[in-house]
């Protein structure tokens, strides 16, 4: 064939492309390769695509969404980790002449990707699915208010992903680090597919994104059930709320700032350019203008889940709760108002420094009032050490240091002398593990009974408690240590030999936390094989407090047979407290919102599209914006997206539970 | 909705409803789609900073003053305006349940949308033609971006007003369509609201610059 007509088909695609020469990455490949054909045979020959499809897939159920979300983050953790253990690996080795393992070409992707994945495939998966699978089921909601819509986002955040993955394998990815500042990733310096594979996964997942705050906010804005009032809603809605808020008003920069760059790259705009007027610092203002309500995005969900495990493990009424959500609220509003702390070193002046200085330091005093709340709801209660309350001990403790070295790198003077350097690294890891990470676990190891019907294994969960938390230690103190001596970070290859000790005290600490993931992977299966054992029938294994323990676990699709009726903050606590009697007739037929394909479907077709567009395989771009227009259009036209369950479906439900909780007794 | 929370007369308190009615269909739309407006409005907000950002930096080619034909820019604003006058004419004909003139407003609505991104077509071709290509200089990037933009936006509100049209033809004006004719209805209003910062901020203020 004429290399015409392969470039029109096939772009900038070519064999070439494949990385055949790094057998790193082929070996990653075969393994890869050969793990993904067992799971799609497994899956074809104990018949379960049908399954999948019907029951999964397609289902707009919001605790399923949440369940899938939760796996996507799980699975992408394990590749973000492996993406933590080489560069921990490279830099232990690479000192005394010694180039490490990883040339400078593969070592760049690695830490791109390291970045790109933790937060945007790992972080925010969780964080995502913890509030669609809690949130409805704390307010007394049968679903989100736009189920379709929730599906359809899951689906563009699994495209986002899919894009990442398609990276390691065919072409590359960025290798500008996870912002992919210009000039370095504009056209000119970064001329190959890394870069787009970088903008499209993100836009593609950034849709998703913002359609599912919109959501939530609808969500937990207009289907509250009777009684809760917004100050008697559960403090993990209100996060949740706050972080939906954050993600509607910053998520559209991140695709107006990835845009552009795109347009410079594609077009020959001049945006971000060295020439013809363009602006490369307006980039990093706008980027970190979304970028940073994004790590409160992250966290405040996860305070919420700390101040429902304090409040239940505690016992107690959670102290302070009128001052908890005004926190929340003031966090929200000053995350927008200190960006410019992640560049002090622009040369904006005293006077600029010292405003996002001063407004920087601010918002520790919301934090800090929270940290009391949950110190004094602790106070003279009956703290019961189940894993949900270890972790978030683990967080107060670790989430408190990387909030004082924040403080510190605050301070623009010496923020001069720390800027980029490991001591940020070691500030980042501190609270984005610290808080988002233990956050997470926390959720998961509360809720779990909750989705499933039975409890984690205490063994395998503390096993990998305390490797996680003392690998965090070993990894990221010597990173402190390091760059006080002004280590600069993203460095491939090292001179002064005293440093290395430092280095390999971090690897092994990364090694610990990797034996902690394993172990939580054990966690998940030895749950699943003594899930009789640690079965609960009662729907409230830690005799908690919010609303979504007052119905069975797992949930029926419908969440609750009737709509509940709250009088007071701790919705289920009160009703137990009252003598709530959980009614066994008057079952009537339930409205639900149907299953559909288009969500994933429209995901696919954007997911090629973003595809085409990254290899310039231009018809196919095309084929598949039509396709969009096309599908999206046609599901406009159906207006039937709803049933009833019949009241016998119900009726039979609630009688198999009335049954549990009988012989329960 | 109104809903006795309270402790019911006997002294019990009420923990569920036993008769409930579901929420209306839609009943959360019209915040969605509000809240979806303003995400769509912090989109041009940032394209705005970034023309305010640049929109000086000429790099030695064409300014605004040797560029922009207010008169044929006024002509553009008043179609848009126009539009958004007889969208309004086709909502009030909806509220009267009258098929057929609302879906003549409505086609209305459409040809002077029509014409708004004919002439704004034109001009961008013009400009082009005169080498002043989005390519040139950053405040041309900017303005193409902004303006196109906010074009982009109007051709997607088009589809959707044909769509809309096929679905009340075929459909009538049930429920379900009149929340579409309302949301669209606010999308385009929207594009009406920002196309008046468009014109101040990049044509007349350009043109004094």
């Amino acid at each position: 064939m004429s290399p015409d007509l392969l470039k029109l088909i096939f772009g900038r695609l070519g064999f070439e492309s494949l990385p055949l020469h790094e057998p790193i990455v082929v070996g990653t490949f075969a393994v890869v390769a050969l793990g993904g054909a067992a799971l799609l045979g497994g899956l074809t020959y104990f018949r379960l695509w049908g399954y999948l499809w019907r029951e999964w897939f397609t289902t707009v159920d919001h605790k399923r969404i949440g369940i899938m979300y939760m796996i996507l983050g799980i699975v992408m953790l394990l590749r973000g980790f492996a993406d933590a253990l080489m560069m921990r690996g490279q830099q232990m080795l690479a000192f005394g002449g010694s180039e490490g393992y990883l040339n400078a070409h593969h070592y760049d992707q690695v830490f791109t990707a390291h970045g790109v994945i933790m937060i945007f495939f790992v972080a925010m998966p969780l964080v995502t699915g913890l509030m669609n699978y809690v949130v409805p089921l704390q307010i007394g909601a049968r679903d989100v208010s736009f189920p379709f819509l929730n599906n359809f986002s899951f689906w563009m955040t699994v495209g986002g992903a899919v894009l990442v993955m398609a990276s390691l394998f065919i072409g590359e990815f960025a290798r500008t680090g996870w912002l992919a500042y210009p000039p370095l990733s504009n056209i000119g310096y970064s001329p190959d597919v890394g870069v787009d594979y970088y903008i499209w996964a993100l836009q593609v997942a950034g849709v998703g994104t913002t359609l599912s705050g919109i959501n939530l906010i609808c969500t937990i804005v207009k289907l509250r059930c009777p009684g809760m009032t917004m100050m008697k809603m559960p403090v993990f809605t209100w996060t949740s709320l706050c972080t939906n808020v954050l993600i509607v008003a910053s998520f559209p920069v991140l695709t107006v700032v990835l845009a552009l760059l795109s347009l410079d790259r594609y077009v020959g705009t001049n945006f971000f350019t060295n020439d013809f007027g363009g602006s490369p610092m307006m980039y990093v203002n706008l980027i970190w203008i979304w970028g940073h309500p994004e790590v409160y995005i992250l966290v405040l969900p996860a305070f919420g889940i700390f101040s429902e495990v304090t409040s239940t493990f505690s016992g107690k009424r959670l102290f302070g709760y009128t001052s908890m959500v005004y926190a929340t609220v003031v966090i929200t509003i000053l995350s927008y108002l200190v960006w410019l702390h992640h560049f002090f070193t622009m040369g904006s002046g005293a006077s600029v420094n010292s405003f996002f200085g001063i407004t920087t330091m601010i918002i520790s005093i919301p934090t800090g009032a929270k940290m009391f709340n949950w110190l004094f709801t602790m106070y003279r209660g009956r703290i019961r050490y189940e894993l949900p309350m270890m972790w978030t001990i683990a967080f107060m403790l670790t989430f408190v240091l990387g909030g004082m070295t924040g403080v510190l790198l605050a301070v623009p003077p010496a923020d001069f002398v720390l800027h980029n350097s490991l001591f940020l690294i070691a500030h980042f890891h501190n609270v984005i593990i610290g808080g988002v990470v233990f956050g997470a676990f926390a959720g998961i190891n509360y809720w779990f009974p909750k989705a499933f019907g039975f409890k984690l294994d205490v063994f395998w969960g503390k096993l990998s408690f305390w490797f996680w938390v003392v690998g965090f230690y070993l990894a990221f103190m010597p990173l402190y240590v390091l760059g006080l001596m002004g280590v600069t970070r993203r460095l491939r290859v090292f001179d002064d030999p005293s440093l290395q000790i430092w280095f390999v005290i971090a690897a092994i600490g990364a090694f610990l936390v990797f034996l902690g993931i394993l172990s939580m992977l054990m966690q998940f299966a030895v749950s699943l094989l003594r899930r009789e054992q640690l079965k609960d029938v009662t729907g409230d294994p830690w005799d908690a407090r919010t609303l979504e323990w007052a119905t069975s676990s797992p949930p029926p699709d419908y969440n609750f047979a009737f709509t509940p009726v709250v009088h007071d903050n701790d919705a289920w606590w009160d009703m137990k407290r009252r003598g709530y009697q959980r009614p066994l007739t008057g079952f009537k037929p339930i409205h639900m919102p149907s299953s559909t394909g288009t969500g994933i479907i429209l995901a696919g077709l954007a997911t090629a599209m973003g595809f085409g567009l990254i290899w310039y395989i231009w018809w196919l771009a095309a084929l598949s914006f039509a396709g969009l227009l096309v599908v999206g259009i046609g599901h406009t036209f159906n207006y039937h997206r709803d049933f009833d369950i019949p009241a016998e479906d119900v009726i039979r439900t609630e009688d198999a539970r009335t049954k549990l909780l009988a012989g329960a007794k | 909705m109104t809903v006795a929370v309270n402790p019911s007369q006997t002294g019990e308190p009420v923990f569920y409803l036993a008769d409930e009615h579901p929420h209306p269909e839609g009943w959360s739309t019209s915040l969605g789609f509000w809240i979806y407006l303003m995400s769509d409005c912090l989109i041009f907000a940032i394209l705005f900073a970034t023309f305010g950002v640049l929109g000086g930096n000429y790099a030695a080619g064409p300014a605004p003053k040797d560029l922009f034909d207010l008169n044929l820019v006024a002509v553009n604003t008043s179609m848009l305006l126009l539009s958004s006058i007889t969208y309004g004419f086709a909502i009030l004909t909806m509220q009267q349940n009258k098929v057929a003139q609302t879906q003549i407003w409505l086609a209305i609505t459409g040809l002077f949308g029509l014409a708004f991104i004919g002439i704004e077509l034109t001009e961008f071709a013009h400009m082009i033609h005169e080498g002043a290509t989005p390519q040139r200089s950053a405040f041309l990037s900017a303005f193409f971006t902004l303006v196109g933009t906010h074009g982009l936006h109007v051709s997607c509100g088009l589809i959707w007003l044909v769509t809309l049209m096929v679905q009340v033809q075929k459909f009538g004006l049930i429920q379900a369509n009149r929340r579409r004719l309302m949301c669209l209805s606010m999308f385009w209003h929207f594009l009406d609201v920002v196309w008046i910062g468009v014109f101040t901020f990049v044509y007349l203020l350009g043109v004094l610059r």
